[in-house]
């Protein structure tokens, strides 16, 4: 349960215990929230002694009557907004004249409670503040959650784009320092290796502008009716030259047109990926079964392959950004290790489903399904 | 006297390659390794007279793992880390002081793009050559 502290400054000990047991047993809770919220009540009798207070162990909120003995809450309240401190105030006070009540506002004062309140009043003061409370604490989680995520990404993206850097560079210097001696025919290995490593960090570059792209949002979706069938076809062809290479056959299942409400390019990628990875990731002589089909009000593609599989450890990491399953099996396969995240945050985006199964050697099965939009 | 083979482990195909290219122009025969298992297995058969190692493998502290293993086979096989993760993160790795030594054990920390000169003085450091 989420505990949310209250600082009641006021000099009368009666309102102070009035507050404390009005509020022991309170809680508040909104069908937003994952816990309800409980209240922790700390009790200062002068303006200085909050101030303490708000500087070793900060409360939430803060009640504060006006009319104190030494300093008065309105500069207790302006200590606060000039050092910034992240709490929010509610003014308790039988004498708000105009002028504090403006100087309050201004101070950056939530709320007043005029006094004498009745337990009702407060609670249901509380409950507004509490609500106050909590976005404030999700914002803020929120934000810093967001940072790391950035961080690390980029210092992910940071190392992928400098290993190829890193190889080619290497590569260079061999020739450079004529380390495989004079004949050009002896550099073929370290031309081809520099050129499929420039290729590699191309797609590299190529994959993360899609993902800015969907990232950014749905501003420039162009969502469109169209023949998934049709763009089907275009990735086949796509694909089809690396298939023949590994003497994979390819099968296609499908009716005659599927229209669908979609961005063409955005189901282009998805399929792109399902397909090439389905060849990547299988044996030379292999078998690709491609389905395309409408069943429960939803848009189904299945890609199956016979090839490496992977473990349940492996599958639950698939899905996230750079990360390429690392085995015996796939050191010679390249990857940016973005392409399955694009294409989830794609399918996420029309609220669709990846389902995944894979037996390590047999092959591995990948269901979407996507829900016709009303 | 004989030629010294050394052991190259390294997940990256590319620097490995060039690595065993580097080395092998130095004069010294060369075994390799594609990452940690692999070299595991190797040392049981075969004793390398220097090993050179990647830190960043299979996982984040493979270099480390294998050349706590290696030196508990062969405590007097000298070990070089080698790794990008200087130029990377700024972490600096060394192993200047005694309790660095007791701790990893490797007998240097190189960059990943060292001059081939400078990697034939530290070979020839630690081999006593």
């Amino acid at each position: 349960m989420d505990l949310i502290k209250v600082l009641v400054v006021d000099d009368e000990p009666g309102i102070r215990s009035g507050v404390a047991r009005v509020l022991r047993d309170f809680t508040v809770s909104y069908p937003f929230m994952d816990e309800a919220c409980k209240f922790e009540v700390i009790e200062a009798p002068t303006g200085e002694d909050a101030i303490q207070i708000v500087n070793t162990n900060l409360p939430d909120i803060i009640l504060l009557d006006n009319k104190l003995p030494g300093i008065q809450g309105i500069e207790v309240l302006e200590y606060i907004s000039k050092n910034q401190i992240d709490v929010i105030v509610v003014m308790i006070t039988s004498y708000a004249s105009l002028e504090v009540a403006v100087r309050a506002n201004k101070s950056g004062a939530f709320d007043f409670i005029p006094k004498p309140f009745t337990p009702q009043e407060l609670r249901s003061s509380i409950e507004t503040i509490t609500k106050q409370v909590y976005f404030r604490r999700m914002a803020k989680k929120l934000n810093t959650a967001g940072k790391q995520i950035r961080f690390q990404f980029l210092s992910v993206l940071s190392h992928e784009l400098k290993a190829p850097l890193n190889a080619i560079e290497g590569y260079l210097r061999m020739i450079q320092e004529k380390q495989m001696g004079d004949n050009l025919e002896d550099y073929e290995q370290v031309v081809n290796r520099s050129l499929d490593r420039i290729q590699g960090m191309r797609q590299l570059i190529l994959d993360l502008l899609d993902l800015t792209r969907i990232e950014s949002g749905s501003l420039n979706r162009n969502l469109q009716n169209i023949d998934i069938v049709q763009i089907a076809q275009i990735s086949m062809d796509t694909v089809r030259p690396l298939a023949i290479q590994r003497d994979i056959t390819l099968n296609f299942n499908h009716p005659d047109t599927l229209m669908f409400n979609i961005d063409a390019k955005e189901i282009e990628i998805v399929l792109n990926n399902f397909l090439s990875n389905a060849i990547k990731y299988n044996r030379d002589g292999g078998q690709v079964f491609f389905t395309l089909k409408v069943a429960d009000e939803h848009l189904h593609i299945v890609v199956e392959d016979t090839g490496i599989g992977m473990t349940e450890e492996e599958m639950t990491r698939l899905f996230k950004e750079f990360v390429r399953i690392k085995n015996q099996k796939t050191k010679n396969i390249s990857g940016s290790g973005l392409g399955l995240s694009i294409v989830k945050k794609i399918i996420d985006s029309y609220n669709g489903d990846i389902m995944l199964t894979s037996t390590p050697d047999k092959g591995s099965t990948f269901t979407v399904s996507i829900p016709f939009t009303t | 006297m004989s030629k010294k083979t050394i052991l190259i482990v390294d997940d990256d195909m590319d620097y490995l390659f060039q690595m065993k290219k580097k080395v092998e122009n130095l004069g010294f025969d060369v075994v390799t390794a594609e990452g940690q298992y692999e070299a595991e297995n190797l040392i049981q058969s075969f004793k390398p007279d220097l090993c050179i190692l990647d830190l960043m493998m299979e996982n984040d502290d493979s270099g480390f793992i294998l050349s706590y293993k290696i030196k508990r086979k062969y405590p007097e096989v000298p070990i070089i880390i080698a790794t990008a993760v200087t130029a990377e993160t700024g972490i600096s790795f060394d192993v200047r002081s005694e309790e660095d030594r007791l701790w990893i054990k490797a007998d240097l920390y190189m960059d990943k793009g060292i001059r081939s000169d400078q990697l034939q003085r530290e070979i020839n450091k630690l081999l006593k050559l």
